[in-house]
């Protein structure tokens, strides 16, 4: 039996504890989320019915069953709100993931050509912010981009703009905030890949002739697009959902869906249609999901 | 004279503007936090005025000391498991529901936060399941779980598997070979992942609002409540003790890798 | 005159290049070339011509400075001092995509995202050359190397030896001035490496290119090129063919890397012609033919190739024999290392040192073979010595 054959059998038994509790606490939920969105809201507690009641016997869970209905997912398909949120959550998610990849190619770009001492540092850099409280990086952009905020100051100050600007509650400021909190997701990955090309092709390149921008677009950016793929991905699927973000920093007129989706639990009360809220965007995000999903198996299981 | 240098002066320039835009939000933040003057617009002179704000609002410290407890225990939990989930992927070679697996360990990586945190909520809910500090921290924990199996999972597949082979080679079997020799070996990654975890529910906000229950919000929640009504400065203050609280974390675990690690590797514990 | 390629002439319109020079010529002119990477000298001051046609060699232990000698002539380092001249330009500050010169690197380099055609046709692009122009001279060059009907295929669907083959279709594409190998055999077994380098030597032949090779066997370097240079600590040793290093090294440094040799250090003791009698410590006293330069008194090494010193069970009896025997060490066999077309002997001579001596085995069944701790005598022309500064 070969050496790896004999490590797998007692390493498949680790999966046990953590197989049960993501199963448990991720699929299971999942299948609430499900049954809620077919449910109607109730004044009760839990806000909705039919509740499901395993003690009551067959004919009551037939019942219940019965009650369940797709008025829900109906009403989020009629009203302009929720298909305009979810179209601005798309949109938002596009641009902003555009905005990332070009501010953060370049600096994963400038990390993967250190000297490698200096590779470490840059990276602990990076990260270093992100470990940082999210809430808190978007906190200090409010008190930049506040009214009486450094930003204002300093373009005052510079003669640029004559009147303060207004900056929060407006799109720039989400985007400011979306591409500061989610940059380090572009760039680890894309530092991963460019990282480990070898600088011999680069020279090969510039060797038959090629001047250096040619360099770039004909051989390291091909050879970077598995990083792009996975920084992309990373970065549009979270950033669909957001709800922070667009709820501090962008105007209160056109809210996306995350928005939405807190609004009607929190507010309204209305769990069900939440939940219908939440599996619409769930299946949006099917295709994304799945294509991260076999990314990040080849990626970590290739050693890549 | 033309050099032709790797780093060219595009890359220094991309280099430092991106660090900079990482890092002066940040910096301004902690100045303001010792500004005297509640105006942003007026430096009032050095002052720990606002820090002792945070000292006397009960509220707040309340809900730092069960950020603080919900973090501690959600990241041990995730760091348990997901250690055993890295395990097993990159040593457990083909077994049934492996894809099934994979798939549920990474999704939480990438799923909207609003998503998960509704999703638990209702499962607690039908569990009829009281909400507060353990529901968070079972929230937490499945969140951070899977960034913590990413870590340990990619240093598990860097390293010479011809190190467990010598250790089997010797006599000792699969398990205990493992214990012995690979363990140590991807510490580093394991304490990487748990600060990583920690700091992860610290600071989450979103999960943490669905699932938790009266009377036990946590400090973000806190956080957000006070800054929807705008700027405090008493909030720069926290955020820098927090700042501060997870660069002493990065430091002691920067030096605890330095020293045990001897295998070369670089002083960046992922 | 080598048969050379039809369309040679083509090259000047590639690289847009003057016209080479005849064959024998200086190509290229390396004067005071210098490279430092901080205090460290890796290249130190090396002045060579390379002359057009010829196959170069650049020979020496790892860290000696060859490769960065080569990447020099590419152009991925820019020497601190000195000039490299082409066509009588000085292209020491050019980029690498500036220069008509190309390079197969030690590990290929092959594009992995490119089909082996594209690779191929990667330098072709650049030159700005038609598109029906690139199909032929991409075929031409697939033809040249024998890849035929693995265009299609990616690097990584390839063997390590057909990689190589398409670095190099790869590399002459351009139809370059000077072609530069790094280590281009390092990472084959033996036998394809002995196939290689005989296809490599053709090639260069028939093309009439000039090639610069880089590398730390010996073997290969005494195999492949017409002249050598011989690297230590940033500097040339000696350039010179390969016979003329192996039987005239100027260096005891260089005697030693090159091949097994035997060393006696010792001082001159009398002069009788053109003879030398030069007293050893572990030989006894020696007599050598007196070198071109005449040499002082002082320190010197005797150096005698193992294969030049004969072995026989006892002293030459005949007239002629023992006026030809003029070095006569008798010894005991000490060791004996069998290697199949040859076996070589390790005698501890009666007078102290250890003598090595290399015998063809040219029977196959060889009665008279000497065993261990058979006493032998050992002895060798003056003539087949040399002379070197101690």
């Amino acid at each position: 039996m070969s050496s790896r054959r004999i490590f797998a059998r007692p390493a498949r038994f680790a999966a046990i504890a953590p197989y049960v509790w993501m199963a448990l606490f991720f699929l299971v939920p999942f299948a609430f989320v499900l049954k809620i969105s077919l449910s109607q809201t109730a004044i009760a507690q839990p806000p909705y019915e039919p509740v499901f009641d395993l003690t009551a016997g067959w004919e009551a869970l037939k019942a219940a069953l019965a009650a369940l209905s797709i008025d829900n997912f109906r009403l989020l398909g009629s009203d302009d709100i929720y298909v305009f949120a979810y179209v601005r959550s798309l949109t938002v998610a596009v641009t902003a993931t555009a905005l990332l990849l070009l501010f953060g190619y370049p600096i994963a770009y400038g990390m993967a050509r250190l000297p490698k001492r200096w590779q470490a540092v840059a990276m602990v850099l990076v990260i270093v912010p992100f470990w940082t409280s999210f809430l808190i990086r978007i906190y200090a952009w409010i008190n930049i981009l506040q009214h009486d905020g450094l930003l204002n100051q300093i373009l005052l100050a510079l003669h640029l703009v004559s009147q303060p600007v207004v900056w929060l509650s407006t799109d720039t400021a989400m985007y400011i905030g979306i591409v500061y909190s989610y940059l380090p997701f572009m760039i680890l990955p894309l530092y991963a890949t460019l990282a480990k090309m070898e600088p011999a092709l680069e020279e090969a390149a510039s060797d038959l002739g090629a001047p250096p921008w040619q360099v770039f677009w004909l051989v390291t950016f091909p050879l970077s697009l598995p990083g792009v793929g996975a920084g992309v991905l990373l970065c549009f699927i979270p950033i669909v959902g957001e709800f922070v973000i667009p709820d501090l920093l962008a105007g209160s007129n056109a809210l996306m869906i995350g928005q939405t989706l807190w609004l009607e639990f929190f507010t309204n009360k209305d769990w069900p249609v939440a939940s219908a809220a939440a599996i619409v965007l769930l299946v949006v995000l099917l295709l994304p999901l799945l294509l991260y999903e076999r990314l990040q198996k080849r990626q970590l299981e290739q050693g890549r | 004279m033309r050099k032709v240098s790797r780093l060219s002066r595009f890359n220094i320039a991309s280099l430092a503007l991106g660090l900079a835009f990482l890092y002066l939000p940040i910096l301004i933040l902690v100045l303001y936090s010792f500004n005297a003057s509640r105006l942003v617009t007026v430096w009032g002179g050095w002052s720990l005025r606002w820090y002792r704000e945070f000292f006397n609002d009960r509220a707040m410290i309340e809900a730092a000391w069960m950020s603080l407890r919900v973090a501690v225990s959600s990241a041990t939990i995730a760091t348990l498991l997901g250690t055993l989930a890295a395990v097993a992927l990159s040593r457990g070679e083909r077994f049934r529901g492996r894809t099934l697996f994979s798939g549920m360990l990474y999704a939480p990586l990438v799923m909207p936060e609003v998503i998960t945190g509704l999703s638990l909520l209702l499962l607690f809910v039908a569990l009829n399941a009281e909400r507060g500090f353990w529901t968070v921290t079972i929230a937490h924990t499945t969140l951070t779980m899977c960034f913590v199996a990413v870590v340990v999972q990619s240093r598990l597949g860097s390293l010479d598997r011809s190190l467990e082979e010598a250790a089997m080679d010797l006599g000792w079997n699969p398990v205990r070979a493992f214990m012995a020799v690979t363990l140590p070996l991807i510490a580093p990654a394991i304490v990487a992942g748990w600060m990583l975890a920690f700091t992860l529910s610290l600071d989450d906000l979103v999960i943490a609002s669905f699932t938790t229950g009266p009377g036990s919000a946590t400090l973000p929640i806190r956080i957000y409540s006070e800054v929807r009504l705008g700027v405090k400065p008493e909030i720069n203050a926290i955020c820098t003790l927090v700042i501060a609280l997870i660069a002493v974390i990065i430091v002691i675990a920067s030096l605890a890798s330095k020293l045990s690690s001897s295998q070369g590797e670089s002083a960046a514990p992922l | 005159m080598a048969e050379e390629l039809p369309g040679r002439d083509v090259q000047a319109d590639v690289t847009g290049g003057d016209a080479l020079p005849a064959a024998g010529q200086p190509l290229l002119r390396i004067e005071g070339v210098a490279k430092r990477f901080g205090t460290f000298r890796a290249v130190d001051g090396v002045s060579l011509d390379i002359k057009s046609g010829e196959f170069f060699a650049l020979l020496g232990p790892s860290g000696c400075g060859k490769t960065t000698l080569l990447r020099m002539l590419a152009g991925f380092e820019a020497p601190d001092e000195g000039h490299i001249l082409l066509g009588g330009k000085d292209i020491a500050q050019a980029l690498p995509h500036e220069r008509p010169i190309n390079m197969m690197f030690q590990n290929y380099a092959l594009f992995p995202h490119l089909s082996v055609r594209d690779n191929i046709a990667f330098g072709l692009k650049r030159a700005g050359m038609a598109r029906a122009e690139i199909a032929t001279r991409v075929a031409e060059m697939v033809a040249l190397v024998k890849l035929e009907g693995l265009e299609k295929r990616k690097p990584d669907q390839l063997s390590g030896g057909q990689r190589q083959r398409v670095a190099l279709a790869r590399a002459l594409a351009r139809r370059p001035q000077l072609l530069l190998l790094d280590e281009p055999l390092a990472a084959l077994d033996k036998k394809l490496r002995e196939s290689t380098q005989g296809e490599l030597m053709e090639l260069q032949r028939r093309l009439g290119m000039t090639f610069i090779i880089v590398t730390h066997d010996q073997e290969e370097a005494m195999t492949m090129a017409s002249r050598i240079g011989v690297m230590k600590a940033g500097k040339l040793a000696q350039v010179a063919s390969p016979r003329e290093l192996y039987e005239a090294p100027r260096s005891r440094w260089i005697a030693e890397f090159v091949g097994d040799i035997n060393l006696f250090d010792g001082e001159t003791k009398l002069r009788d012609g053109h003879r030398l009698v030069i007293g050893t410590r572990d030989a006894g006293a020696l007599v050598v033919a007196e070198p071109r330069e005449p040499l002082g008194t002082g320190k010197f090494a005797v150096a005698i190739r193992p294969e030049k010193v004969k072995l026989s069970r006892r002293a030459p009896v005949s007239e002629v024999g023992r006026e030809t025997a003029i070095n006569l060490l008798d010894g005991v066999i000490a060791d004996i290392c069998y290697l199949g077309g040859t076996t070589t002997y390790k005698v501890k001579l009666d007078s102290g040192g250890m003598l090595q001596a290399s015998v063809v085995n040219s029977a196959r069944l060889d009665v008279d073979a000497y065993s261990l701790n058979q006493h032998v005598v050992a002895w060798f022309t003056p003539d087949d010595c040399v002379v070197l500064p101690s």
